[in-house]
C-alpha cells in the first residue's frame, strides 16, 4: 500500500497554468522528492496529491483507486508543513492525537499511538506542554510526530526544514531518513535544496515551469542529467558550462563538474588548456573552491580536496576529464 | 526597544502632545461627571468647578432613579448592543473568512459591495427600513434595533476581519483539513482565537455608535417598554426646560456599561496578542 499515480495531472489558476501535465508514479516505500526552483509547482503538486488543490484535469491514483473527489481527510495520506501548523490551543498530546480523534478512534488506542510517536521522536518529556512553549525544532518533530500518528499510506513533506538553522536542519534530515527506514513508508518531500534532494531521495523528480525536467536517482541525476537544467541544478557548486566550439567538441556547450577540473600553474602547457585568472578563493577546510575567470567560458569553479593556498589574481591553466564531460545541443537538450 | 535613539527632549514633546491629546479627548466626560453632582445653581454658576461640599448634590442620579423605568431602559441597551455586537461578529467573521479562504468567481465584487456600506450610511434607508419594519410588524420592539444595528456594523467589520484573516498561516487551515477537520471547526477553533484582537476591534468601533444611537431608537422603537438609555435621557430635555442635573446623571450612568465592555474587549485584545500563534 502507498503507491501514486499521476496521470497528466494539470492545474491553472485562472488564465495561468502551474502545472502543465505532470506524469509520475511513485512506488510503494519510496522517498520522493520534489525538487525545483521556486515557483516552479512543486508545492501546487504537492497539494494537488494532499487534496487541498483541485486538478484541473488529470488523475490522481493511490493505490490504484481515483482520489480527485477523495476529501483530503479520507485520502490516508498525512503532511508535514514548512511553518509546523501546529494548532495552538492544543497540547502536543492533543495536536498529535487530533486526526485519529475526528476519526473516531478509541481514546486508549490515540494515547497509544501518540506515546509510540513521542518514544520514536523522544518528545516524551514535551507531550503537555503547548506549541508556543517549543523550539523550533521541537515543533517540527512534533508536525513529524503528528503525521507518524496516522499510520497514513502517504506521507507529504513541505519544504520542512526551510525554517531550522543549519545544525538542526541536518539533525532532521537524518532523523526523517531514519523514519523512512523504520516505517517503511512512501514519503514524497518537497525541496527547494538540492542537498536535501540527494541525501533523501530514493527517486528525485526535477521540475521547472511546472513541468517534470527528469526524473531519476540522485546519482543518476548527477552524472546523467538530461538537460543543461538538471546539470545545473543539481550538484553543488554548479556544473560549469564551457562553449563547446572553443575546447572542441561538438554541440553548444560542455558541462564539467568543478570536481573534474584540474587546476596548472601557468608555464606548464597542455592539451586543451583554458587560460584564466583566479578571482576568488573559498576554503571550506575539507575542500577548497577556487573561481577562474575565464574567457570565453566566463567564470568557472574548480573544486580541490582539502586546503590548497592560491593567490587570487594569479594566472593559472585550466584541464579536464575529458570523459566526464557532457555535451549539450543549442537546446540545452543532452547528445550522446 | 531603540533606547539608545529616545532623548529626553523628544521623549518629553511625545509625551506632550500625548497627554495633550487625552485631557482634550476627555475634558467633555470630565465636565459631565462632574456637574452630575452638583445643584443646578452650581453648575451653570461655576460649570468647570469641583462638586466641593458647597455644591455637592445629588439630586441628578435622584431624579433620575426616581424616574423608575430607568433599569429598563439601561437593560434595553444592553440587550440591543450585545446581541446585535453578537451578530456582527458572528456574521462579520463568517463573512470575512469567505471571502478571504475560498475563491469563487465575484469574490472581488462581493467584498467591495460589502464594503460599500461603510461609505454609505444606512440611516439614508430611514424611510425604507421604517416602512419594512411596519410591514414586518416590528416597530416598538428590540428585534428591530438589533436587525438595523447588525446590517449597520457588518461592513466595518467584513472588512477589517477578512484582512486579517488574510494573515491567518494557510498551513495551519490545511493541516486541519488532513486531519478532518471540517471548515466550520477550521473556523471557529483555529482561525477566530488567532483574529481575536482583530475582533476586539472591530467590537470597539461597532459597540459605541450602537449605544450612543439616538435616531433609530427613536424612530422604531420610541415606545416606554423599548426605549433606550439615549432616548430615556431625552425626557429630561425639554422645549424649554432641560433638568440638566438629571440629564448629565443619565449620560454619566450611560457611561459605565459601556466601560465595562470596553475593559472586556480591551483584555481580549491583549490576551490575543500575546497568546502563540504559528511559528
Amino acid at each position: 500500500m502507498g503507491s501514486l499515480d499521476l496521470k497528466s495531472v494539470t492545474k491553472s489558476f485562472g488564465p495561468v497554468d502551474v502545472i502543465k501535465g505532470v506524469d509520475l508514479q511513485v512506488a510503494e516505500g519510496e522517498f520522493c522528492v520534489f525538487v525545483g526552483p521556486s515557483g516552479c509547482g512543486k508545492s501546487t503538486l504537492l497539494r494537488i496529491i494532499a487534496g487541498l488543490e483541485d486538478a484541473t484535469a488529470g488523475d490522481i491514483l493511490l493505490d490504484g483507486r481515483r482520489m480527485n473527489d477523495v476529501a483530503p481527510a479520507k485520502r490516508e495520506l498525512a503532511m508535514v508543513f514548512q511553518s509546523y501548523a501546529l494548532y495552538p490551543h492544543l497540547s502536543v498530546r492533543d495536536n498529535m492525537g487530533l486526526a485519529l480523534k475526528q476519526a473516531g478512534v478509541s481514546r486508549a488506542e490515540i494515547t497509544a499511538a501518540t506515546d509510540r510517536a513521542a518514544e520514536m521522536l523522544s518528545l516524551g518529556a514535551l507531550m503537555d506542554r503547548r506549541p508556543a512553549e517549543l523550539s523550533g525544532g521541537q515543533r517540527q518533530r512534533v508536525a513529524i510526530g503528528r503525521a507518524i500518528v496516522r499510520r497514513p499510506k502517504l506521507f507529504l513533506f513541505d519544504e520542512p526544514l526551510s525554517n531550522l538553522d543549519a545544525a538542526l536542519r541536518v539533525a532532521t534530515r537524518i532523523e526523517i531518513a531514519r523514519l523512512h527506514r523504520e516505517l517503511g513508508a512512501t514519503m514524497i518531500y518537497v525541496t527547494h535544496d538540492q542537498v536535501e534532494a540527494m541525501t533523501l531521495a530514493d527517486k528525485i523528480v526535477v521540475l521547472r515551469d511546472g513541468r517534470v525536467e527528469q526524473v531519476g536517482s540522485p546519482m543518476e541525476l548527477y552524472n546523467n542529467p538530461a538537460n543543461t537544467f538538471v546539470a545545473g541544478f543539481i550538484g553543488s557548486p554548479q556544473m560549469n558550462f564551457l562553449v563547446a566550439e572553443a575546447v572542441g567538441f561538438p554541440g553548444q556547450t560542455v558541462g564539467v563538474r568543478p570536481e573534474h577540473l584540474a587546476l596548472h600553474p601557468i608555464g606548464t602547457k597542455s592539451d586543451g588548456w583554458i587560460e584564466g585568472q583566479v578571482s576568488h578563493v573559498e576554503k571550506l577546510g575539507g575542500e577548497t573552491l577556487v573561481y577562474v575567470h575565464t574567457i570565453p567560458h566566463g567564470l568557472l569553479t574548480v573544486r580541490l580536496f582539502g586546503e590548497q593556498d592560491q593567490a587570487v589574481g594569479e594566472p593559472v591553466g585550466l584541464t579536464f576529464d575529458r570523459l566526464k564531460a557532457l555535451i549539450f545541443d543549442a537546446d540545452g537538450m543532452r547528445l550522446g | 526597544m531603540a533606547k539608545a535613539r529616545l532623548s529626553p527632549v523628544r521623549t518629553i514633546a511625545a509625551h506632550a502632545v500625548l497627554i495633550t491629546y487625552t485631557i482634550i479627548a476627555l475634558f467633555p466626560v470630565f465636565v459631565i461627571v462632574v456637574n452630575s453632582f452638583k445643584s443646578r445653581r452650581a453648575i451653570f454658576a461655576e460649570p468647570l468647578a469641583l462638586p466641593w461640599p458647597e455644591h455637592f448634590d445629588l439630586v441628578g442620579y435622584q431624579t433620575v432613579l426616581r424616574q423608575g423605568d430607568f433599569f429598563l431602559y439601561f437593560q434595553n441597551s444592553m440587550i440591543v448592543t450585545v446581541v446585535s455586537l453578537f451578530f456582527v461578529l458572528l456574521f462579520g467573521a463568517m463573512a470575512a473568512f469567505a471571502l478571504s479562504e475560498y475563491r469563487f468567481r465575484g469574490n472581488t465584487l462581493m467584498g467591495l459591495y460589502l464594503a460599500l456600506g461603510i461609505m454609505i450610511p444606512i440611516r439614508l434607508g430611514t424611510v425604507a427600513i421604517l416602512q419594512i419594519m411596519v410591514e414586518g410588524g416590528l416597530v416598538n420592539t428590540l428585534t428591530a434595533l438589533i436587525l438595523v444595528y447588525t446590517a449597520q456594523g457588518l461592513p466595518l467589520a467584513v472588512f477589517i476581519l477578512s484582512e486579517f484573516m488574510r494573515t491567518v498561516s494557510d498551513d495551519l487551515k490545511n493541516a486541519g483539513r488532513i486531519d478532518g477537520l471540517s471548515e466550520y471547526r477550521i473556523f471557529f477553533t483555529l482561525v477566530l482565537p488567532l483574529v481575536r484582537p482583530a475582533m476586539a476591534t472591530v467590537a470597539v468601533f461597532t459597540m459605541i455608535p450602537i449605544w450612543n444611537d439616538l435616531w433609530f431608537p427613536l424612530i422604531l422603537a420610541p415606545s416606554e417598554a423599548t426605549k433606550t438609555i439615549t432616548l430615556g435621557s431625552q425626557v429630561f430635555i425639554g422645549q424649554f426646560v432641560t433638568n440638566w442635573n438629571a440629564v448629565l446623571a443619565a449620560l454619566s450612568l450611560a457611561i459605565l456599561p459601556v466601560l465595562v465592555l470596553y475593559l472586556v474587549f480591551s483584555r481580549q485584545l491583549i490576551r490575543g496578542i500575546t497568546a502563540g500563534a504559528v511559528k
